[in-house]
């Protein structure tokens, strides 16, 4: 066995945005120029931190209740939900799922956030959960807003929800960003149209899902991520 | 990869706002308690940008085994006598002065059977303008003798390797060790594939 062979899977950089994508203009001076360095997978590389149910608070997924202080947060209500899964469709139980997103409004309750829009004294944006057996999570919030920034000239992100999910071993890690369908944002923003591939992009679009919208109560949204990092094993790499 | 496995979920950049989402724990750059096995230090440094600014606003994630060289995970076969107060992961959001951690020096992890790495440090790095984030190793400048023998610096030209050695800080008080990782330039960091 060599070095430098893999006993789980790297990032895919065919589906991954490139460092360096100039129409994201921060790019430019913080984009890696030299090559990586490719390493063997050593057991620094294949372990992570172990998380367990005794690290979340009771509301830690409810973004509706865990900020309020004097009654409702405003805007439309979501469910957000999905599973974690490698690349064989396995599901990932027991790794943590972070979240934090701007309000309705599209102000985030970050103090370096100056855009002019309220900020909601009853929602802070920032969710946490571990998935279950079945690889779930499950997000109740508040529909985001666009914001303006200050990448181009009128510029606005098209409303999102921040993502930060660990899997089995410190290659899995990911961090990402889900949009909403039929964002007409979407075609402008050049974070995610930094990700090379139509399909790549797609998968980052929740769909809806009127089996997991509540009645009278909250919208819902399916979104599943997939991470590297799933095992490979021999017999998969003799199959046509 | 053959077409009925799923493609991999794209990466996004952190942002510049996420502190609120991921520091509800304020004390993550601290992974010792005063339980915790081994010798305290601390690693300081900059992330610096292509113009050789600091970067004010990037997120360092460390993992690293304790001070007898085990990680607290099934994949570690001695997972068993892993240090149970030691964190192994932390957090760290650079301000115009750099990152901070107070860890322990980590132990030599095994690479094959009979052979050893050098004491490091994983660091992942994620920023505002990186849309995907990056991989990079921290060692210790006091270590030479391992350092000349590690397997993962002995794959970079010898002049690239000290882009991953912490530099001891003189000083009586906790050991304290200092890497500024430069994204650009003739100093640039070595990142890993793994």
């Amino acid at each position: 066995m060599s070095d430098l062979q893999k006993r789980l899977t790297s990032l895919d950089r065919t589906v991954h945005p490139p460092y360096l994508y100039p129409d994201y203009k921060s790019t430019v001076k913080r984009a890696p120029q030299k090559p990586l360095v490719i390493s063997p997978q050593t057991l620094s590389e294949l372990t992570a931190p172990v998380f367990g149910h005794d690290d979340i608070g009771e509301l830690d997924h409810d973004l509706t209740k865990n900020a309020v202080v004097n009654g409702e947060p405003l805007g439309e209500r979501i469910i957000v939900t999905g599973r974690i899964l490698d690349e064989f469709r396995r599901p990932i139980p027991n790794v943590l799922v972070e979240i934090w997103q701007a309000n309705a409004a599209g102000r985030y309750i970050h103090k370096l956030d100056q855009h002019d829009a309220p900020l909601d004294p009853n929602f802070g944006g920032a969710g946490r959960i571990v998935t279950d057996t079945n690889g779930e999570y499950r997000f109740t919030s508040i529909r985001p807003g666009a914001y303006p920034w200050r990448n181009h000239s009128n510029a606005w992100r098209p409303p999102h929800i921040h993502f930060s999910v660990f899997g089995r071993a410190f290659i899995s890690r990911l961090v990402t960003q889900m949009y909403f369908p039929g964002d007409p944002l979407l075609a402008f923003d050049p974070i995610y149209n930094g990700i090379p591939d139509a399909n790549g992009r797609a998968s980052l679009i929740a769909a809806y899902d009127h089996d997991i919208t509540q009645p009278e109560w909250a919208l819902g949204y399916r979104f599943d991520i997939v991470l590297n990092g799933s095992h490979m094993t021999p017999f998969e790499t003799k199959e046509a | 990869m053959q077409s009925q496995h799923l493609p991999q979920t794209p990466s996004q950049t952190v942002g510049p706002f996420f502190h609120f989402g991921l520091f509800s724990r304020k004390d993550q750059h601290i992974l010792v308690t005063d339980e915790t096995r081994g010798q305290r230090i601390f690693i300081t440094g900059q992330v610096i940008d292509g113009d050789g600014v600091p970067i004010p606003d990037a997120l360092l994630e460390i993992w690293q085994a304790d001070a007898s060289g085990h990680f607290n995970h099934p994949s570690d076969p001695d997972y068993m006598q892993a240090d149970p107060n030691f964190r192994h992961f932390g957090r760290s959001a650079t301000t115009g002065s750099g990152f901070l951690f107070k860890t322990i020096k980590p132990g030599c992890v095994d690479y094959e059977s009979a052979r050893k790495q050098a004491p490091h440090i994983n660091v992942r790095l994620f920023a505002r303008g990186m849309l995907t984030h990056a991989y990079t190793r921290l060692y210790f400048s006091d270590e030479a003798a391992a350092n000349a023998s590690d397997p993962i610096l002995n794959l970079i030209e010898v002049e690239r390797r000290t882009t991953l050695i912490a530099q001891r800080q003189p000083g009586d008080d906790l050991p304290t060790y200092c890497l500024n990782i430069h994204l650009q330039g003739a100093d640039e960091t070595v990142f890993f594939e793994p």
